[in-house]
């Protein structure tokens, strides 16, 4: 387990109080807007920043405790940190970059050299400088220098923030291999929900210095608190499916969820594996008779559990489902014309969706389908991935707008 | 030739002195200018205001200060004396030592300038990659600010080439052992024939320059590449 519990007033005004648990394995997301301070944990974790109190603890290692008067120097936290700016080092190859961490470990060198280079497919740049690579090269090299430092614990600040939108469709797929393919807990810090949807297992969503949310990926995500977060027209259900069918003429996929399918365009996974959907609440209208000449594909019946008036004209319905639960964000009309009320029964329609594979962030999708964390070991790290990036589904292609 | 004996002595001097005063100040200097350019500490203030002291000072009173200081009867001097028999007045150490002291802030300068021009934050990749602080500045900082550290050189050359007021009021004015460059002139100017010898020495004073600048702008060059900054 990872125990972060930290406080931290800047004299800028900024008061940081955070208390958060991390899986000691998988992806952990630090999740929230520019300037909630999610950086800043990361940087106590590093040990580059030193809190006010509190502890924070890595498994057995007591990395900080004001109380103990235990501050660990940076060098001796054996933590991989990846920064946004890739911060290579200019005067030195990219194999002594590489090695640089690798010649100052102190524990095992399990992590190996071959591996990484052949893992982030850099070999052909290893006797260059760093300033003859691009970007996206740059960053793969550092996240190769902070795995070869052998470190317990990764810290990730954003390392796609300053790519641009081909970059980080380069990048992805290696940091899918490394969550998959190493046994090494990461810190992931993102104010990208596509990012964190398509890496985290697990997610602490950061608010104006405060941990407002914090656990399992499809639990925290679905979550009302997150809409200071999110906002209003991005927030929505996350549903764990597994991808049960793919039907190529149509061009659709069937995935299954705990209470039911969903027909969404093809899904690039094969039969069998996880997927991950995410479900704007604004995209999912209400029906009180079971809907049947409507043009949209997706109908999932539940039970009314709770209204609440959002801001607006809009109404949050959440319905739910025989296991799950899904939220619908309507007008305050239609739930005045229709009647709604908890307890009722409801059909609740998911929008036909029209098909647009794009690179990661171009554009808000409504419903959208990528490959979560592997349960199972991943492709063979023979050549790098060329699968194209998370597919991307976009709705409708009109503006946010609600459906009644 | 074309310069006198004498001349050539002065040129000579001038230059072993230049020389050591930079090799010997550059170490503190480099350290100095780390302290003062990463880290915060009570009285910093007071401590840099006591590096730049020189700068600010007549030079004259800083030769005067060192007489005080490091003269056979000085507070520090007397036990050079008596203990070592290192007696600075008159010698061309002294001459050193004088240069030395009145280019050290400069030098200081430049190499301060220079760290506070590297972005910390590749010092904290060093540190998080386990380096310690120590290793962090060898293996990087020390590395990144060499343009700095040159032209650091460059200054503590040229001042130390032009240094009068701090060395003739310290270690006076003796051919063969403190009469640099300038103090040659200025003694030549009081001969009633030593326009020519004044003029040569100028002539020399001014291919110096040229010569180390340029050397300089070639070894920046270099290092740039070296570093990946061109």
């Amino acid at each position: 387990m990872i125990e972060i519990d930290v406080s931290l007033a800047r004299s800028t005004g900024f008061h940081l109080k955070a208390d958060l648990r991390a899986p000691e394995r998988g992806v952990t997301a630090l999740f929230g807007r520019s300037g909630c301070g999610k950086t800043t944990i990361i940087q106590m974790v590093a040990g580059s920043l030193t809190p006010d109190s509190g502890h924070i603890r890595v498994g057995d290692t007591v990395f900080y405790d004001r109380q103990a008067g235990i501050n660990l120097p940076m060098e001796q936290r054996a933590v991989g940190y990846v920064f946004q700016d890739a911060r290579l080092f200019p005067h030195m190859t990219i194999e002594n970059n590489l090695r640089y961490g690798e010649r100052r470990t102190r524990r095992p060198r399990t992590i190996q050299f071959d591996a990484v280079v052949e893992m982030l497919g850099v070999g052909h740049l290893l006797k260059r400088r760093p300033h003859t690579l691009s970007g996206g090269e740059k960053q793969r090299i550092a996240i190769g220098r902070a795995l070869l430092s052998q470190p317990r614990l990764l810290l990730m600040d954003e390392p796609l923030a300053s790519l641009d939108e081909m970059r980080k469709g380069e990048i992805l797929p290696y940091l899918e291999r490394l969550r998959d393919e190493l046994n090494l807990p990461i810190l992931y810090v993102s104010h990208s929900i596509e990012e964190v949807l398509r890496l985290a297992d697990a997610v602490a969503a950061l608010s104006d210095g405060k941990v407002i949310a914090c656990g399992p990926l499809a639990d925290v995500l679905s979550r009302p608190e997150l809409l200071p977060v999110i906002g209003r027209f991005d927030i929505g259900t996350i549903l764990d499916c597994t991808v049960t069918a793919h039907d190529p003429d149509l061009g659709l996929s069937t995935v299954s969820f705990a209470d039911g399918e969903l027909r969404v365009p093809l899904v690039g996974r094969p039969v069998g594996a996880p997927a991950r959907a995410r479900i704007r609440s604004r995209d999912v209208s209400l029906s009180l008779s079971r809907p049947m000449d409507v043009s949209v594909t997706n109908r999932i019946s539940g039970t009314i559990s709770a209204i609440t008036r959002a801001e607006g004209p809009f109404s949050e319905v959440e319905l739910a489902l025989s296991a799950g639960r899904l939220s619908s964000l309507v007008t305050q009309e239609s739930v005045l014309r229709l009647g709604l009320e908890p307890g009722m029964q409801v059909w609740a329609m998911i929008k036909a969706v029209t098909v647009d594979s794009r690179p990661m962030g171009f554009h808000s999708p409504g419903a959208e389908i990528v490959s979560p964390p592997a349960s199972r070991p991943a492709r063979p790290a023979a050549n790098p991935p060329q699968d194209p990036p998370a597919l991307r589904l976009i709705s409708g292609g009109n503006p946010p707008q609600v459906q009644t | 030739m074309l310069l006198t004996p004498e001349e050539w002595t002065a040129v000579r001097l001038s230059l072993e002195v230049a020389f050591w005063a930079t090799l010997c100040s550059l170490p503190p200097a480099i350290l100095i200018g780390w302290v003062l350019a990463r880290f915060e500490f009570p009285g910093k203030g007071i401590f840099d205001g006591i590096v730049h002291l020189p700068l600010v000072l007549p030079k004259v009173v800083v030769g005067y200060l060192l007489l005080i200081v490091l003269g056979n009867r000085g507070y520090l001097g007397q036990y050079l004396h008596e203990w070592f028999g290192i007696s600075l007045i008159f010698s061309t150490a002294g001459a050193t030592v004088a240069a030395a002291v009145v280019s050290f802030p400069l030098t200081v300068n430049a190499i301060r300038l220079a760290i506070g021009g590297i972005d910390k934050g590749i010092e904290t990749a060093a540190r998080t990659l386990g380096a310690t602080r120590l290793d962090a500045f060898f293996t990087v900082t020390l590395p990144l600010m060499m343009p700095g550290v040159l032209s650091g050189c460059l200054i503590s050359l040229a001042s130390a080439l032009g240094e009068f007021g701090a060395t003739i009021t310290f270690v006076s004015n003796v051919e063969g052992q403190t009469r640099t460059i300038p103090l040659a002139i200025y003694s030549a100017t009081h001969m009633p024939d030593g326009d020519a010898m004044a003029l040569r020495l100028t002539v020399v004073s001014v291919i110096l320059a040229l010569g180390s600048l340029m050397l300089a702008e070639m070894a920046d060059k270099r290092i740039r590449v070296a570093l990946g900054q061109i």
